[in-house]
């Protein structure tokens, strides 16, 4: 099923206004309905090679295995939707090349990434996400973070230590509890969710939701949600204008409208003829 | 080394450096802070105490344990908190920041990158902390002690980068405040030191009318006709054609794709409509 016509994806990354290099690494695919972002970290040029390594790898990967099955295909054994588990199993893929990307080479020692990933299918949208890269969603007139940081910081505000406004003056916001590539095993977060015609779902780095607030954010996608390109451009202007201390990347993907994967006897009749 | 100053009715006490990784304060004597009071119960409270980081902790006694006005369970002790117990108050005093500047500069470059905070890191440090917890006896008292000292022993893990972050981080965030004005930081969005923009209507049903371009970013025009956006940036202000198939003027002249600056008393002309932009005295 090709989402082209039905998924309108805009992209942005930026090295920031410190940084000498960009770490981030961004991959759409919309044609799958897949959306790749991903936050390098490691010295040198460790940290562009594995988030580039992470983007590369899902997205090859998915479209080899989406362009002769469906992630709302019926597995027989277990008798659940593949999507998961193809998800689950391309970021897995994914980690085991840049661990062993830095296991074998010395300049790559300790590289790693975070992850945000969206798959796209039948009126939902699969979200798998490792570290503080976020996925945030845009529907009527609300903006809320739909993913939930792996960061020291999160688990402090969690057990109650710390609180959000704490949080925001905090000094370890970099340290991240989970990432690709540092282990040789790693267990994604993911989650699924429905989608409506209309929303647009934003994946950043934390470059992004570090600079700007929330509200600020929500706001642009609001008010420049008609022109995807712009809004993109305008969020990684506005890290950029309060500082851009660090890379910034944003994705973001509107539903156009309704994509249903089909049901009922007349598919089941195609898939057994198919 | 943080420690604590005993007082009652403002007149101190005693000082009591935080030495140990667990100092308990209770009525009974084996308490290392014995507080002979009968407001306070036999086990009060525990603070634990990793690196420069404290952690005060409630042990289910009868009347808590208040700090700055708050009853609490679990507390991260910042410096001068008041924790009240009873007629009795225990100032928290921490340690001053150790000196960053002869940290050397990679480090501090460093710092602001993201790292990842390994599960062994994790691991051992949360092993350490039962074994913390299990000295302290059982219970219930002792899982939640658990709970707090494996979060204070991961805090710990990261602490080897961490320790000079107070000074390093802030360092960094004198860098790029530099380069735009001192206001733009990520914690105050609004910008008071940049003169505020504001268009006037010139023409149409609202003639006359001002709107103060006080947000980010103000849209204008007609959706589905023709849409605009003024951007207020610390370079000052910009509008940028959003969406119609037309382009806004300014004074006359069609804007391109890229976002266009404005001066003060442009004429902007958009979806038949003429405003003039100035900028606030």
């Amino acid at each position: 099923m090709d989402l082209t016509q039905i998924l309108e994806i805009a992209s942005c990354t930026d090295p920031g206004m410190v940084r000498s290099h960009n770490e981030d690494s961004i991959a759409a695919d919309a044609a799958n309905g897949l959306v790749v972002l991903a936050d390098g970290m490691g010295g040198y040029n460790a940290g562009e090679v594995a988030s580039g390594m992470a983007t590369t790898v899902i997205v090859t990967e998915m479209q080899q295995i989406l362009s002769n099955a469906r992630p709302f295909d019926v597995d027989q054994r277990t008798n659940q939707e593949i999507a998961t588990r193809l998800v689950r199993e391309q970021v897995l893929k994914a980690n085991t090349s840049i661990y062993q990307a830095a296991q074998s080479q010395p300049q790559y020692a300790g590289m790693g990434t975070t992850l945000v990933t969206c798959l796209f299918f039948d009126n939902r949208v699969l979200v798998a996400h490792l570290g503080d890269s976020r996925l945030y969603l845009s529907r009527g007139g609300g903006f809320k973070q739909v993913t939930r940081d792996h960061s020291l910081l999160q688990e402090q505000i969690d057990s109650g230590l710390i609180t959000a406004e704490q949080a925001k003056k905090a000094q370890h916001k970099n340290l991240v509890t989970k990432a690709l590539g540092i282990d040789p095993t790693v267990e994604p977060e993911i989650h699924e969710y429905p989608t409506k015609p209309g929303d647009i779902y934003l994946l950043c780095s934390d470059g992004l939701c570090d600079m700007v607030e929330d509200d600020d954010i929500g706001m642009t996608l609001q008010a420049l949600g008609g022109n995807l390109k712009l809004a993109a451009q305008q969020l990684v202007q506005m890290a950029n204008d309060n500082g851009g201390r660090d890379n910034v990347s944003v994705i973001l993907v509107r539903v156009l409208r309704e994509y249903p994967g089909p049901r009922g006897v007349m598919a089941k009749v195609f898939a057994w003829l198919k | 080394m943080a420690k604590l100053i005993l007082s009652m009715d403002g007149l101190v006490l005693k000082e009591i450096p935080l030495a140990k990784e667990r100092t308990t304060i209770g009525r009974k004597p084996h308490n290392d802070i014995q507080i002979d009071n009968l407001a306070v119960s036999g086990e009060h409270a525990v603070i634990v105490t990793i690196l420069n980081d404290s952690f005060l902790e409630d042990l289910g006694s009868t009347n808590g344990t208040v700090v700055n006005g708050n009853a609490i369970k679990k507390h991260f002790l910042q410096n001068n908190d008041i924790i009240e117990l009873g007629k009795y108050k225990l100032k928290f005093v921490g340690e001053a920041a150790p000196a960053a500047a002869g940290a050397p500069a990679a480090e501090k470059a460093d710092f602001e990158k993201t790292m990842v905070l390994r599960p062994s890191q994790m691991k051992a440090a949360a092993e350490q902390a039962k074994a913390m917890a299990a000295a302290a006896g059982g219970g219930v008292a002792g899982a939640q002690a658990a709970a707090v000292a494996q979060r204070a022993a991961a805090v710990q893990a990261a602490g080897q980068t961490a320790t000079a972050s107070g000074i390093a981080d802030k360092d960094a965030a004198k860098a790029p405040a530099a380069a735009v004005p001192p206001s733009a930081t990520a914690t105050s969005p609004a910008k008071p030191a940049q003169p505020m923009g504001a268009i006037q209507l010139l023409s149409g049903a609202n003639a006359g009318k001002e709107l103060e371009l006080n947000k980010p970013l103000t849209t204008l025009g007609k959706p589905g006709v023709q849409v605009a956006v003024l951007t207020r940036r610390p370079q000052g202000y910009f509008i940028t054609h959003v969406e119609g198939s037309s382009r806004p003027a300014v004074n006359g002249q069609q804007i391109g794709a890229a976002p266009h600056a404005l001066k003060d008393h442009d004429v902007i002309e958009l979806a038949g409509v003429k405003m003039e932009f100035f900028i606030k005295a």
